[in-house]
């Protein structure tokens, strides 16, 4: 049975001031899930995770419980990191989910820790994040007073610790292991991988980093079942999805729907259309690091595996009738990514957009890779002279060429995150590219 | 010249070591320690930096490296209250390099500069897209905001500053 658009799991609460408040949430039925956790066994809280269908919800995409399974077994000291390092531009639901509902995700996270036998835990909260910092912390002191935190929580012997550490100003830290160099007091660069955190991680030891949102859909999982989670969703995507939808749109907003959802409703029946009664000519369809979608591909839904495969989306070139193995291998169409959704109307300029993502890459890559320390620089010099109408003949070539020497040749997906759109604009909007180079010339 | 911290920062960052214990090193405490520093300080001096190191047995370089890498840490003094103006996507394509301009305009400062009471910067995604353009001012977000509200904006913050060194 499909979702309706009225379904909240982790949305239930915003607006409502009182359930910040432990008493509050409480109030509302909060912790009421994390009673009956403690009282399974743990390895049955991850098989109802995994029969839930949960998916990451900070960019990947990748199965919850099967990612909790890597853990391996009798591993003296486990740790989970919640990220909310909410950077990648368009997206704007982590900082909301934990400024209205602090409590849901403590209670998420002691489950999951109890799943993972995990005893000192962290939530990562992005430095700029000042406001949703005091709030979580107010709510972990809370938490800790009544015994939902710290030892023998609830009487049942468990011992489950949660911090909050403060990044300082770092995109690159949402990276899972650029976000546990800097928990561990480094520059935020990215480790290789392998090895995975899930088998060494911070100080050294397995541990799972969950996105935001992720992890506030435990409660409602192990409340009602993975069933009845997968069943909200549709193919191997369970629950309902958050979409954050910014730019040329009559009503923007944060928005918790069922990930069937395509992108015409969404634009249309959600957010009251395009503003100005203009029509779409781009969409970001899951943060800045996406391929973008054109007009005509938008009758496919929010989905994971849809954005990934649907053969209705054109695929990426690197140049023109050269197509980019997006993915490795799979040869994928574009992500969902974060669920930030950024829609550009007809009269948008896109190579001044893409100038703009690019700069946005240029600031961020952290030096560690030439590949992505060179090239984003040089796509962000490329794309500004295309933007202000100096571009050159060859400069779609060399910018795609440049993208193309970037994506795959990194240590961490920042690289790849500043080549796919590059590319992905290029092959959408080829000619608009070049008319604006032609009237350079 | 030598600096110290507070007591109180002192008292903090000895219980972010022990709960950092965990960790078996007092490593992880250098991002706290550097905001702490900052709110007392003002900005990270080289001498601010080798207290920190000094503080949580540190080589200096390690410290110095870390500093540098955060875009929130200074090395130089700043205004009191840090207006963060967000330009990306959503916001640019909202209007959001005209509220700049307004910014820029009103405060007689360019994007990236300071006065003693304001330092403006061009932030990316500050994370509330869906109301851009938007600008973050320690714990307060100015959201949808047009060049128009940008003078009532600063006027505010002139009469009521707002450090970002309030959650430290």
């Amino acid at each position: 049975m499909p979702t309706g658009r009225d379904t909240k799991i982790v949305t239930a609460r915003f607006g409502n001031e009182d359930a910040k408040t432990l008493a509050g949430y409480e109030r509302t039925g909060g912790y009421q899930t994390l009673r009956k956790a403690l009282a399974m066994r743990p390895e049955d809280v991850t098989a109802e995770v995994k029969a839930s269908n949960l998916r990451g919800r900070g960019g990947a995409g990748f199965a919850t419980g099967v990612k909790w399974g890597f853990v391996p077994a009798n591993s003296p000291k486990v740790h989970l990191v919640c990220n909310a390092d909410e950077s990648e531009p368009g997206t704007c639901k982590d900082r909301e989910l934990m400024y209205w509902d602090p409590h849901l995700l403590i209670e998420g996270m002691v489950i999951a820790a109890h799943a993972l036998r995990a005893q000192h835990n962290f939530i990562y909260i992005r430095g700029e994040m000042m406001r949703e910092y005091a709030v979580l912390q107010k709510a972990v002191d809370e938490a800790y007073a009544r015994g939902y935190l710290g030892k023998n929580i609830l009487g049942t012997g468990a011992e489950i610790h949660l911090t909050v550490h403060r990044g300082a100003g770092a995109y690159i830290c949402g990276e899972e292991t650029a976000l546990l160099n800097s928990l561990e007091g480094m520059r935020g660069q990215p480790r290789l991988k392998p090895p995975f955190p899930a088998v060494k991680g911070l100080f050294g030891n397995p541990t799972i980093v969950n996105n935001v949102e992720t992890l506030m859909n435990v409660p409602a999982i192990i409340d009602k079942g993975g069933k009845w989670f997968a069943d909200l969703g549709m193919g191997r995507s369970g629950g309902t999805r958050i979409v954050c939808v910014s730019g040329h749109v009559e009503k923007p907003g944060v928005f918790e729907l069922p990930i069937g959802i395509t992108f015409n409703e969404l634009i249309n029946e959600v957010c009251g259309g395009v503003w100005k009664g203009r029509k779409v000519k781009a969409v970001i369809p899951g943060g800045v690091s996406m391929p973008p979608l054109d007009e005509h591909e938008l009758d496919v839904p929010i989905e994971f595996d849809a954005l990934q495969t649907d053969e209705r989306i054109k695929p990426v070139n690197y140049l023109p009738g050269k197509q980019f193995d997006l993915g490795g291998g799979k040869a994928l169409r574009t992500m969902a990514g974060s669920g930030g959704v950024v829609v550009m109307d007809d009269q948008t300029d896109i190579p001044k957009a893409l100038w703009r993502i690019l700069k946005f890459f240029a600031h961020e890559s952290c030096g560690q890779c030439t590949p992505c320390r060179e090239g984003t620089g040089w796509m962000e010099k490329v794309s500004r002279r295309i933007a202000d109408g100096n571009g050159k003949p060859g400069d779609l070539e060399l910018l795609g060429t440049i993208a193309h020497g970037i994506a795959g040749n990194t240590i961490c997906a920042l690289g790849d995150a500043a080549a796919w759109p590059a590319m992905g604009f290029l092959t959408k909007y080829w000619s608009e590219f070049e008319a604006k180079i032609r009237r350079a010339a | 010249m030598s600096l110290e911290f507070s007591a109180d920062a002192q008292k903090k960052i000895t219980a972010l070591c022990e709960r950092y214990q965990v960790s078996g090193s007092k490593k992880p405490v250098v991002l706290a320690a550097l905001h702490l520093a900052q709110k007392e300080f003002g900005h990270l001096s080289d001498d601010a930096l080798r207290l920190v190191a000094r503080t949580l047995d540190l080589p200096y370089a390690h410290v110095y490296g870390v500093a540098t890498f955060y875009t929130m840490f200074r090395r130089e003094p700043g205004g009191t209250t840090t207006i963060r103006m967000c330009t990306n996507i959503s916001c640019m394509l909202r209007g959001g390099y005209d509220v700049l301009d307004a910014f820029e305009k009103k405060l007689g400062l360019a994007k990236g500069m300071s006065n003693q009471k304001f330092s403006l910067v061009e932030e990316e995604c500050i994370a509330a897209c869906a109301n851009a353009p938007c600008a973050l001012v320690g714990t307060k977000y100015y959201l949808d905001i047009t060049p128009a509200q940008v003078a009532g904006i600063v006027e505010e913050l002139e009469r009521d500053p707002r450090p970002e060194s309030e959650v430290v």
